[in-house]
């Protein structure tokens, strides 16, 4: 037993968007300790709430992060919705769905490729980001932006697809389909990137459950926790079912990532075979949120919850956000228990951590 | 065989057709819907100043007096409320990005008189 | 929604009463509200959620931690330290008001500021 030493990581770090800090106490090589610091780029978002009446606040809370932006402003929406007790048109429903399984192709599709970069792999890096940019290609055709989409609204959405658009989505994806298994299939059985990924970090079950994470990193450990069960939006009627691993370990992770971007092009083809004709907004006049609302929504990272508390004014009293990564930390501080100091990087990223999502 | 799966791709990008446009001697080209900056038809502008209470940024500012519209570029962040809000239907999206720059350029258009 | 409101020191027992059911903690919410300070904690299990609300005296909030039975709530717990300024007794990591870097204390909850620390 060495003497221990304290390596500060990050807030600025090569494989790190975003500042998290976390001081390391090493003995020799291992890692026994992690304590996470954050707070570098707390922006009060959910105090804008006060100045901004309740339609314009979902501009505010889509821009909380880029990568899970349309999860957000639906949330959001979702959140106000039961509020007022209003109901969405289906058409709007489905329309919700698919873009934010878009998202969720994209966010996976970003992910691999900071995965890529952070063991080293730059091609692959590049390669993952060349496929993510079809679905980003999609999202700026139809709704106007790359990331930042002001495209849902309280009551239903402002832009709507046209049906032969949507087939031609669909067709985009499905032609994409054998590259991205190509490129999936260089995360899966590369042995170069099966070295640095099988059995790290691995979590079992039960310190899952114990540490309350959610999203992949939950479902990488054989729970299967996930909100679209709960059939928000249109996944009841698409028959959803979890992708779920038991390994626990980076690999798992990384497994299941991949799983859900070709259930998310599955689940896109479903929604657009059984779309319904109609409308896609409500218009709402003359009310404003007078009760309290808890809505949650899978996020690319996990389960996240959106609360909304009104008091019949044009302005909220509360909006609160919790986001996948604030579940997470807990989980990514265990994981580096016992790790290898040069695990440390891709162990970080095996969360997926959004730190902006974390302190809004 | 599982060492070097990437190859394949990398020889198909060595010897294929970028996957990145040469920009700008390429231009990029832009969705219809692409939310690239905001323009007023300053002539039917009846300067209520919806747009500049309802901007998110306040990148806005109208002026009734002196007839003016003003715009701050790099402020907006381009959400497309205004457009929506703006009840003589004289505000638009363009397809373009404003060009980056190294200022917070500011754009003015003023009505002219009517004669 | 289902929100059961309880005395602020019913707090533990609850707790340990989920935990022993199995429900996991969702998310732990504050609001400042007049003169008072609402908490929310959200509990979940099979994607069914319930909550549980607690009014505290904003100049001097004051709550038992959950962290003895939620390892995983000192993220909302220090969150809700630095913007709100309650008190969390038994904090099992605590920052002491550095988990986030903010120029104001207590900036979400003004009076407790004036009230409490010093």
């Amino acid at each position: 037993m060495g003497k221990s030493t304290i390596i500060p990581f990050g807030p600025q770090h090569p494989v790190l968007p975003e500042p998290i800090h976390l001081d390391l106490v090493l003995e020799d090589e291992k890692v026994v300790e992690a304590i996470p610091q954050i707070g570098y780029v707390h922006r009060g978002l959910e105090k804008l709430v006060e100045k901004k009446e309740w339609p314009e606040m979902v501009f505010v809370i889509e821009r909380v992060c880029g990568i899970c932006s349309f999860g957000h402003g639906w949330g959001y929406c979702m959140s106000v919705e039961g509020n007022l007790g209003v109901e969405v048109p289906p058409r709007a429903q489905y329309l919700r769905t698919i873009w934010h399984e878009l998202s969720r192709i994209q966010s996976h599709l970003l992910w691999l490729g900071l995965i890529a970069d952070a063991f080293g792999f730059e091609s692959l890096f590049m390669h993952s980001w060349r496929l993510r940019e079809t679905a980003v290609e999609i999202f700026e055709d139809t709704t106007g932006a790359r990331t930042t989409f002001s495209v849902c609204k309280v009551g239903g959405l402002r832009r709507d697809i046209e049906n032969e658009k949507l087939a031609e989505i669909v067709k985009k994806l499905r032609d994409k389909e054998a590259e991205l298994r190509e490129l999936t299939s260089v995360f899966l059985d590369d042995n170069s990137v099966k070295k640095r990924l099988v059995g790290i970090g691995a979590l079992t079950k039960e310190d899952v459950i114990e540490l309350g994470a959610v999203g992949p990193v939950a479902r990488a450990s054989g729970v299967s926790n996930d909100v679209r069960l709960d059939g928000h939006g249109v996944y009841n009627e698409l028959g959803f079912e979890p992708c779920v691993e038991e390994e626990g370990d980076s690999y798992a992770r990384c497994k299941v990532r991949v799983r859900e971007i070709f259930q998310s092009i599955d689940l896109i083809e479903r929604a657009v075979a059984a779309i319904p004709d109609g409308d896609i907004a409500i218009e709402i006049k003359g009310v404003h949120p007078a009760g309290e609302f808890l809505a949650r929504l899978e996020q690319p990272r996990g389960e996240a919850y959106y609360y909304t508390k009104g008091s019949g004014e044009k302005f909220l009293e509360r909006v609160r956000v919790r986001t996948p990564s604030n579940a997470n930390v807990p989980a990514l501080v265990k994981m580096l228990q016992g790790c290898d100091l040069a695990d440390v990087p891709i162990l970080t990223l095996t969360i997926d951590p959004c730190i902006s999502c974390v302190e809004r | 065989m599982s060492n070097l799966k990437i190859g394949k791709m990398i020889m198909r990008s060595l010897f294929g057709e970028p996957a990145t446009h040469m920009y700008p001697d390429v231009p990029r080209e832009w969705a219809d819907v692409t939310h690239g900056h905001i323009e007023i038809d300053i002539d039917n502008c009846c300067f209520c100043g919806h747009c500049a209470r309802k901007c998110l940024t306040y990148a806005i500012d109208v002026d009734r007096e002196a007839a003016s519209w003003t715009i701050k570029r790099m402020r907006c962040i381009q959400c497309m409320h205004c457009v929506e809000v703006c009840p003589k239907g004289c505000l638009k999206n363009l397809p373009t990005y404003t060009p980056p720059n190294t200022e917070k350029v500011v754009d003015v258009f003023v009505k002219p008189p009517a004669s | 929604m289902n929100i059961e409101t309880h005395p602020a020191d019913a707090l533990l027992a609850l707790a340990q009463d989920t935990k022993a059911d199995g429900w996991r903690l969702g998310q732990v919410c504050a609001t400042t509200i007049g003169d008072s300070v609402e908490m929310l904690y959200t509990f979940e299990k099979n994607n069914e959620l319930k909550s549980y609300k607690f009014m505290l005296n904003a100049e001097a909030p004051e709550l038992q931690s959950v962290t003895a039975t939620y390892p995983y709530a000192f993220i909302y717990e220090n969150e809700i330290h630095d913007l709100f300024g309650v008190k969390f007794k038994n904090l099992a990591v605590d920052y002491e008001g550095t988990f986030f870097r903010i120029a104001e204390k207590t900036p979400w909850n003004p009076s407790a500021a004036k009230g409490g620390e010093n």
